[in-house]
């Protein structure tokens, strides 16, 4: 990319700054979202490492590598890191790169909070990988933070604090970056309803940031006061209640796991109909259908205590509204199942990832409603069984669709087409391994395996190492991706303007690759009705 | 051309401002959720602490003789040995509607004077609406001398309202000194 | 291409199963695959729960896995499907698709409402047993009789769980799932549990009696069990709440005695609670 860079450095129109100053101070939303998805990537590989940690140790009953308490850290860490390092980045990374491009505007809104927002994230990072290194070890309370366990930590408490603080600021600045430039940068003529769905998903999920991400600051904020400075607002001594930490937690919680999958709900919307060459079907229910979403994730979030003891009329009201959300989830599969019908299909790797996306993310969706059950969730609550549900809705769920996201739209951003036969491959591999990983977490965690623990009873010894077996299956298979992606930056073929032949949208307008500045005169009505046809 | 990107430029200052607001709205709002969380506990009456902990005001009823519920006692101490804390009934057979008396008994075995604090619980959780107390240790910090032993008077009063269902309440304290803290060492 | 990818994935998957098939163990769990009965009268209902929704997924999933097969398969462009571009959009089809979803869920959510009311009437209880989470281990005390003891990790389990220990664990009966003293419950007997910790949040739960709760410093939580008459006998669990270091190192376990039983359990226990105090008193404390 840098020897590319330099060629066309003599009649480049595109006046971009070289060297390492480009990214540094960069203030473009290509060179941003690269840096975020890069980022997110790095971020991939380092907590997938943490899982393999803990899938190694349980690979048998016994302890074989690691002392329970750097197991504990490692169940904290993998899920901090990939929920706030990879999850959320990458789709931060993908809102830069596609929604100038996909709405007509040249770049985004705030190009220097934009800079900001991302360069605050490696900072984070090192400071909460840095407790890896701290005396008393990583934060071992599990990503949920709850008192008065996560009060006993040593150094690295206030450095996981102060982490997340970070977090969530740069999630902050980049979601009003987003809703900025969704509201106001709009090329004109591009109304509201004729946005693509993956537009629509960012611009929700920024909402449900701006409104989430301060409350998780809040809680935190607390739980270091009740550390450092007296107060107890956490703790039954002083006539708090550590009850009520996981009230807020959860209140941030449950959207936030909303925030992870409504962009991947955007992206899907975008490659089915693509690949089934047919306009996505129920467009403005699928719209509607997200709002209900992210209006009722706000009214959910104790379904994740069940068992700390609520009145009855509290359980029957998350158990209906935590039900009632499996309905707008059911009208987007459903959606999505009729644009494939009387399509014509090709399934290029995009596709195949957008595929498995529909099929295991409702096996999620199933898991979810069982676990909605509010009797049938005292026995699944803080077992494997939830482990399974949260994986399938995470990984074949969030993180296939950004891999698609990142299959389907690379040539665009690179010019070059990838080796679609190993994508292939590094999906079958995928698709494969993830059940092998986590489909048998379901037998465990109804036969009775507690979650977060770092040896078991031999009765669960079985179906662990079959666990542990698609674990690594699935990790190493995904090195596959950097070397798809490098390979196809250093010596792909050359890409066409549209990539693929049913692909609409404002962005294949563009040339193949994308020019540095996206839309510089905003496109033309008949291009914006040309590319609407959702 | 420069007017239209002026305009834009403002537009996008006033919304940035919006959004921020609504940013630290929301982070007030966490906070604010925990004066709400106490007012949706004592609407529901469920696990109310601050109410158990208050004392209540109630109209005096008439004892309803038909009806008895069975009140269990339990004392809890967070940090075994320096304390002695106990009931000195362990259940009683009460009537809703009724004033009864019992006593704990504490004893600062900890070497020096000392503060402390119950923190009074109940299970279960939806009675706390419906126990009334008129008296209790618990509505103060106690002053205890070293090696001092006291007897600690509640009285109370089970609401004639409780629901039917309910035949058995427990009372639990537990005993924190003002040097411990849940969850640190 | 589409066709050798499904095959070698299919090749792959087969290799998995026959590695996996070689170290099949005699106590092997591949069995272990659904929630267990249980043996009390909240577990069954539970489990039908459990049962009833699962089912339920099983029809939802024919039908949605249904369709997205049928789809991919009858509308393949290689087979050459050619897309009807007009199909967009009906109103029709969208009310339905949300409509039966949401009388669905009304139709599960009925029993699971009367299940919870169930849980939730706690009258005509016959003992109350207090239990209290520490980092790591449990307490049991009898209220009113003077009986309580601590239950922790049993021996063997707890040299075979140290890092490397050398030991297989295949070798310990129970292991991780056995203690020193159980908690021991009268089978028959409606008993109150009266849930709490020490230091951190546990949870306490036996698969087999149906459900787990929290235990929570500085609060009591309420559950109860009733085993059925016929069920004596020994179950196990574990704590069910992240607490630190050894969370996974304090299990439960219950004797369920016949009534007769458990009376002169519990006799002796008071009797030998009486000694001890007899002996403390009788001499000098130490300290
Ligand atoms: C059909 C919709 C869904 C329903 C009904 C549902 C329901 C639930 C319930 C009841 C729990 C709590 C289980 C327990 O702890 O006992 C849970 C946990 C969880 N769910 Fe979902 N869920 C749904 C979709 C999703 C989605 C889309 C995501 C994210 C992409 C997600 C992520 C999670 C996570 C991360 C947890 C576990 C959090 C933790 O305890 O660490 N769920 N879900
Ligand atoms: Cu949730
Ligand atoms: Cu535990």
């Amino acid at each position: 990319m840098a020897t590319h860079a330099h060629a066309a450095a003599h009649d480049d129109h595109d006046h971009k700054p070289h060297g390492w100053r480009r990214w540094v101070f960069s203030t473009n939303h290509k060179d941003i979202g690269t840096m975020y998805l890069v980022f997110a990537c790095t971020m991939f590989f380092v907590g997938g490492s943490m899982a393999l940690v803990i899938r190694a140790e349980l690979f048998q009953p016994g302890l074989q590598f690691v002392d329970p308490q750097f197991f504990n850290s490692m169940t904290a860490m993998h899920a901090l890191v990939m929920i706030f390092g990879a999850i959320m980045p990458a789709w931060v990374g993908l809102a830069n790169w596609l929604i100038p491009m996909q709405i007509g505007a040249p770049d985004m809104a705030l190009p220097r909070l934009n800079n900001l927002s991302f360069w605050i994230l490696p900072f984070a990072f090192v400071i909460l990988l840095g407790t890896l290194f701290v005396p008393g070890g990583a934060p071992a309370g599990g990503w949920t933070m709850y008192p008065p366990l996560a009060l006993q930590s040593g150094d690295s408490f206030p450095m996981m604090i102060f982490a997340v603080h970070l977090m969530g600021i740069s999630s902050v600045l980049g979601a009003i970056n987003v809703v900025v430039t969704v509201m106001n940068m709009r090329a004109p003529g591009m109304n509201l309803l004729k946005m693509p769905l993956f537009v629509w998903t960012w611009l929700i999920t920024a909402y449900l940031l701006v409104a989430v991400m301060p409350v998780l600051a809040g809680a935190v904020t607390m739980l270091l006061t009740d550390h450092f400075f007296g107060t107890s607002f956490f703790a039954a001594s002083g006539g708090g209640d550590p009850v009520m930490f996981q009230h807020i937690f959860w209140f941030f919680g449950h959207p936030e796991v909303y925030i992870m999958i409504l962009p991947a709900f955007g992206v899907v919307s975008e490659i089915i109909p693509t690949f089934s060459r047919k306009p996505l079907f129920g467009y403005e229910s699928m719209v509607y259908a997200t709002a209900a979403i992210g209006f009722l994730s706000f009214i959910v979030w104790a379904h994740h205590m069940f068992t700390v003891g609520m009145p009855l009329a509290g359980q029957l009201f998350f158990m209906l509204a935590t039900m009632l959300i499996s309905v707008p989830t059911g009208v987007k599969v459903f959606n999505w199942c009729a644009t494939m019908t009387k399509g014509s299909l090709s399934f290029e790797p995009p596709m195949l990832f957008a595929l498995a996306f529909l099929f295991l993310f409702t096996i999620g969706g199933f898991s979810g409603l069982m676990l909605a059950i509010v009797p049938a969730d005292f026995q699944y609550q803080d077992t494997y069984f939830v482990v399974a549900h949260f994986h399938y809705v995470l990984v074949p769920g969030s993180l296939f669709a950004i891999i698609g996201a990142v299959y389907y739209w690379l040539p665009k951003w690179v010019g070059r087409m990838y080796d679609q036969k190993l994508a292939t491959w590094h999906f079958w591999l995928s698709a494969i391994f993830v059940n092998v990983l986590f489909f048998p977490q379901h037998f465990l965690g109804l036969a009775g395996m507690p979650r977060r623990i770092p040896d078991y009873a031999t009765q669960f010894a079985d179906w662990n190492m079959v666990s542990s077996i698609g674990a690594f299956g699935f990790g190493f298979s995904q090195l596959l991706l950097p070397y798809i992606i490098l390979k196809c930056v250093r010596s792909g073929a050359k890409a066409s303007d549209r990539v693929w032949d049913g692909a609409h949208g404002l962005e294949w307008e563009l040339p193949s690759p994308a020019p540095f500045h996206s839309w510089e005169t905003p496109p033309s009505a008949a291009v914006i009705a040309r590319g609407a046809e959702h | 051309m420069t007017a239209p990107r002026e305009a834009l430029r403002r537009a996008n200052a006033s919304l940035t401002a919006k959004l921020g607001l609504m940013t630290l709205g929301s982070f007030a709002f966490g906070f604010a959720l925990v004066p709400l969380y106490d007012v949706l506990c004592a609407v529901t009456g469920f696990g109310d602490q601050k109410a158990l902990a208050r004392a209540a005001e109630v109209a005096p009823q008439v004892a309803d003789e038909s009806r008895t519920v069975t009140v269990e006692f339990v004392a809890e101490l967070p940090n075994v040995g320096s304390w002695e804390f106990r009931p000195v009934l362990t259940s009683m057979q009460v009537h809703p509607g009724k004033l009864y008396e019992t006593e704990f008994v504490a004893k600062n075995l900890t070497g020096h004077d000392t503060i402390a604090q119950a923190v009074p619980s109940i299970a279960p959780g939806n009675v706390a609406g419906y126990f009334h107390k008129t008296e209790c240790f618990c509505f103060t910090p106690q002053k205890f001398l070293k090696d001092e032993e006291r007897v600690l008077p509640v009285r109370f009063i089970v609401d004639r309202a409780l629901p039917k269902h309910l035949d058995r309440i427990t009372l639990a304290y537990t005993f924190y000194d003002q040097s411990i803290r849940v969850g640190q060492r | 291409m589409i066709r050798t990818m499904q095959r070698s994935g299919a090749a792959l998957l087969l290799s998995v199963v026959a590695l996996l098939a070689a170290p099949a163990h005699a106590d092997s769990g591949w069995g272990l695959l659904n929630m267990p009965v249980g043996v009390t009268e909240l577990s069954k209902k539970i489990y039908g729960l459990h049962m009833m929704i699962f089912w339920w997924c099983v029809a939802i999933g024919v039908f949605v896995f249904g369709w997205m097969i049928w789809a991919i398969v009858a509308f393949r462009k290689s087979r050459g499907a050619v897309a009807d571009t007009a199909m967009v959009h009906s109103t029709k089809a969208e009310i339905i698709w949300t409509l039966i979803p949401v009388a669905i869920l009304v139709v599960m959510t009925v029993p699971a409402a009367r299940v919870l009311i169930d849980i939730e009437d706690a009258r005509n209880t016959e003992l109350t047993v207090k239990v209290t989470g520490y980092q790591w281990k449990w307490q049991y005390e009898y209220l009113g009789t003077g009986v309580g003891y601590y239950s922790t990790l049993g021996r063997e389990s707890n040299a075979a769980r140290e890092l490397q220990s050398g030991i297989d664990p295949r070798t310990v009966p129970n292991y991780l799932l056995d203690v020193d003293q159980p908690l021991v419950v009268p089978a028959g007997t409606k008993v109150r549990l009266l849930i709490t910790a020490q230091d951190v949040i546990h949870a306490w739960w036996v698969p087999d009696f149906g459900m787990k709760k929290d235990a929570i410093p500085g609060y009591v939580n309420e559950m109860w069990i009733k085993v059925d008459t016929d069920k004596t006998g020994r179950y196990r669990g574990q704590c069910a709440e992240l607490c630190g270091r050894d969370h996974g190192f304090m299990p439960i376990v219950v004797d369920v005695m016949s009534k007769p039983d458990f009376e002169d359990w519990l006799t002796a226990r008071k009797a030998a609670v009486k000694q001890a105090a007899a002996t403390t008193a009788a001499t000098p404390s130490i300290s």
